[in-house]
């Protein structure tokens, strides 16, 4: 390319707004996540007392996070690559109840497992399609595949909950490799390669770049449609994964399940500093959005409070953690643009 | 690779003086006096004593590189930033505005670069926006299309109905709605930021005469460009900044040389600095386009681009240059006809680019770059599945090839884990030229490559194309500017109306002719009616 030789290194910040941004973000929900527990220990002062207890209730803390903490995965690579999956509850209930069908779980737990990965991926894809070919705005394709797809699910089950009849898959739940349940290792294994797809893969710099923007992500001969494509099949790839282990904990699917999943998912990706208009997010983010999540609802069951207020205090985090962000934001946009 | 500094030589452009008609330096009224105006951004001084003397009815234009401070200067005139230090004076008073729609109320109104209408609304709703005169809650459509209209009037453009969406009309009736809102408000003065960036020559003619229009109403007018040949024509005073500071003040427009006004802008004495240009290489062509048609924007181009060559392109906006361009890069679809490059048909931007066509398009910041990740990931988004194993980014190596690039580019900051946004325009643009020079290009399809470039890094660039000729790339190359297009190119292509009308050696044809060739039954008012295709 050039026979120049690069000049001496400069001394150079790499990337130090950004990196700190998102660490900054990322102390800021660990620091909430401490705060939540210590009201724990404040509020319920004789559980926290007891150590077997305390290690118990953070692995049931983090068993609960496993299922939405994948289907989040997912999601926060839609988001980032500008769109949204409403479908992701209604995803999660189509491939639960099509892998506890009689006729399926004749198939024993593999073939389970792997009807569960192909609806997930398989309706994933159709979003894709109807978005990226069709060219359907994501929030209408998804918000019609919600719908969908949970009416499919009560058809197939005839609105009856189908027990699973199958201890490999009932023992997914109870399963505990090293001490820690086979769920959690499952959600790490997850979010592990999540993150190696986003932050180092080829596929991850796509879909920052047709998050970021499109037009220049196409004009760089990158194939936009086929790769939105794919996000919408990923994150149906993480339904399938997640009907999977709900399935697994409740011993049973029905249509029902994983309800408001969306909404879970998109608040944790949120909160974990992925941008809703797209190209920017963490995968670290939003696992801990998931946590902090999770962390609620428990401390909400240890104290024995009602589900509303646990709603309303989470809708409050919600909004509390979209707001700093954009104060953050505004300011660091401020300060660029001079 | 040859040494990439521009060779720096003065080359004086004045442009014959016109007809002195204007108002003279007659006892005009100061209406805006800044004296050591400061504001700091955490890190950045990016103004550091601004001096400026605005006169009612007087053309004022500011002069300054990309960084210069124009942008902070017209933002704290506009209430959007609050100056640090120094004094504002606003028709006797001190002004401070503490937000835009103070300054709109003291009667500063600010059209910028982007221009900020509401494609939704018409006319009429967009030039009230923000005062809408209501009665009840409820809009008066009636008494605003009919203020709108007058106002129109005012603007001599009486033919654009109120009540035409803003979408609709081009890039020049945009900005005369933008005008029309600054005078909805009464405005005193008229601060423009590049105002004929996205005009077409003729377009800036009647922009002109707007202007003048408004000057003579005692309106006094801050004009910002890049061009100088502009502000020779439409301006009274110049004053010139460099670094956030004002280097001279009210400096004849007219009569200023162009030597003087550059040197206090950069510290050296360059315009239009092209480099030498080499013998065209006979070969047969790299690209071939037959035929090429797409309905309502271009007919029958056929052109042809050999190794080494540069090809420009010259036309107005609207005739169909840039359509042409994405048309043959693949990202419109063609009606008819066919692209080669060596010898294989092209389909698709995916294709063109494995095939070795990059693309610098028009618009820089919607089109090409991700502003918020860095420059080293902008450079490498056409290559970094190359860079890539088994599908794992290389992201070291991609820096190292990035830095490599930006040495090649004179890129400024080197650092190449900034992001985008942070850089100036012509750096910017320089990140995207260095995209195709990562990605092995065999021809690169240049769209106006030095809008909004600074005088300095223009001179840059057009060493970079000439570099990359030099190593055997095509080039094919759109720009507004025919000294460009003549400067640049071995051979020049015009087109008017969708149709290349004219084919010659660049030594064989002059500005005028081109002009002459351009204009000829050039777009009047009626088209900002009519509305050409986006």
């Amino acid at each position: 390319m050039t026979t120049q030789t690069a000049p001496p290194e400069a001394p150079t910040k790499p990337e130090r707004r950004k990196l700190d941004e998102n660490t900054l973000r990322n102390l800021g929900l660990v620091g909430v996540l401490v705060l939540l527990i210590v009201v724990g220990i404040i509020t319920k002062p004789d559980l926290y007392s007891d150590p077997t207890w305390v290690k118990n209730n953070f692995l049931t803390i983090l068993q609960q996070a496993s299922a939405i903490g994948v289907v989040t995965v997912g999601m926060t690579f839609v988001i980032i690559g500008g769109g949204i999956d409403l479908s992701v509850g209604a995803i999660v209930a189509i491939a639960g109840v099509w892998s506890t069908t009689l006729a399926t779980q004749s198939y024993g737990a593999g073939g389970m497992i792997f009807t569960a990965i192909i609806v997930g991926t398989v309706v994933g894809l159709v979003n894709g399609v109807l978005i990226a070919y069709g060219k359907l705005v994501s929030f209408i394709a998804t918000l019609a595949m919600m719908v969908a797809a949970r009416g499919l699910a009560a058809q197939i089950s005839g609105k009856q909950t189908q027990i699973s009849t199958n201890s490999t898959i009932n023992d997914i739940a109870s399963t505990r490799p090293l001490g820690i349940p086979l769920l959690v290792w499952i959600l790490a294994v997850v979010v592990l390669l999540g993150w190696v797809l986003l932050n180092r893969t080829t596929f991850g710099r796509r879909t920052v770049a047709v998050g970021g923007n499109p037009e220049a992500a196409r004009l760089a001969g990158i194939n936009v449609k086929r790769h939105t494509m794919l996000l919408f099949a990923l994150s149906g790839l993480c339904c399938g994964i997640a009907a999977i282990m709900l399935t697994s904990q409740a011993t049973s699917a029905q249509a029902a399940m994983a309800n408001l999943y969306e909404l879970d998912a998109i608040a944790a990706a949120i909160i974990g500093g992925t941008l809703l208009s797209g190209g920017r997010g963490t995968i670290v983010g939003a696992l801990f959005g998931v946590l902090v999540f999770s962390t609620i609802t428990n401390l909400f069951a240890i104290n024995n409070l009602p589900t509303e207020v646990q709603n309303m205090v989470k809708g409050g985090i919600i909004v509390a953690a979209v707001l700093i962000q954009q104060f953050r934001f505004q300011s660091l946009t401020k300060l660029l643009k001079r | 690779m040859t040494e990439p500094a521009p060779a720096l030589k003065t080359d004086e452009t004045v442009p014959a003086p016109p007809p002195a008609d204007e108002p003279g330096d007659g006892p005009h009224d100061v209406v805006l006096r800044l004296t050591d105006v400061v504001k700091t951004f955490p890190g950045v001084r990016a103004l550091d004593g601004v001096q400026l003397e605005v006169r009612a009815g007087e053309v004022h234009c500011l002069l300054g590189q990309n960084g210069a401070g124009k942008s902070t200067l017209i933002k704290t005139l506009a209430g959007v930033h609050h100056a640090d230090g120094g004094e504002i004076t606003w028709l006797g008073q001190p002004f401070a505005p503490a937000n835009p729609q103070a300054a709109m109320r003291a009667g500063i109104a600010t059209i910028y670069q982007e221009l900020d209408l509401v494609d939704d609304l018409n006319v009429a709703e967009n030039a009230f926006l923000g005062h809408e005169d209501a009665r009840f809650g409820f809009s008066r459509r009636r008494a605003a299309a009919q203020k709108t209209r007058e106002i129109l009037s005012r603007l001599g453009h009486p033919e654009i109905p109120p009540r035409t969406h803003v979408r609709d009309l081009p890039a020049a009736g945009k900005q005369i709605v933008s005008m029309a809102r600054a005078l909805s408000h009464d405005a005193k003065l008229i601060v423009m930021d590049e105002p004929s960036a996205v005009l077409a020559h003729d377009e800036v003619g009647n922009l002109f005469r707007i202007i003048q229009g408004l000057t003579a109403q005692g309106i006094a007018v801050i004009y910002i460009s890049h061009r100088l040949e502009e502000i020779r024509e439409i301006g009274d005073r110049v004053t010139v900044l460099k670094d956030g500071r004002t280097t001279a003040a009210n400096l004849p427009a007219r009569t200023t040389p162009t030597r003087d006004l550059v040197s206090r802008m950069t510290g050296r004495s360059i315009e239009y600095v092209f480099p030498p240009r080499r013998p065209a290489t006979e070969e047969k062509p790299l690209l071939v386009v037959e035929g090429l048609s797409r309905k309502g924007e271009f007919a029958d181009a056929n052109l042809t681009v050999a190794p080494g060559e540069i090809v420009g392109i010259a036309g107005l906006v609207g005739s169909g240059r840039s359509e042409l361009l994405e048309t043959i890069f693949g990202a419109r679809r063609a009606d008819a006809g066919t692209v080669t490059l060596n010898g294989k048909r092209v389909t698709g931007v995916g294709r063109a680019v494995r095939q070795g066509m990059g693309m610098a398009p028009e618009e820089r910041k919607s089109q090409a770059l991700l502003l918020d990740e860095p420059i080293y990931k902008n450079m490498t988004l056409a290559s970094f599945s190359g860079f890539a194993k088994a599908g794992f980014t290389d992201a070291s190596g991609e820096r190292k090839a990035a830095e490599k690039t930006a040495d090649l580019l004179e890129l400024r900051p080197r650092d190449v884990t900034r992001p985008v946004r942070t850089l100036s325009g012509g750096n910017q643009q320089k990140v995207v030229v260095g995209r195709w020079l990562l990605d092995d290009t065999k021809l690169l399809l240049l769209d106006e490559p030095t809008r909004g470039v600074d005088v300095g890094a223009r001179a840059e660039l057009y060493q970079v194309i000439h570099d990359l000729a030099a190593r055997g790339v095509g080039v094919l190359l759109v720009s507004s500017e025919v000294p460009e297009v003549l400067g640049l190119a071995d051979r020049v292509l015009v087109m008017r109306e969708g149709r290349i009308i004219h084919e010659a050696p660049a030594e064989q044809i002059d500005e005028a002719a081109v002009l002459d060739l351009v204009m000829a039954g050039s777009l009047t008012t009626e088209s900002i009616l009519e509305g050409e295709p986006a």
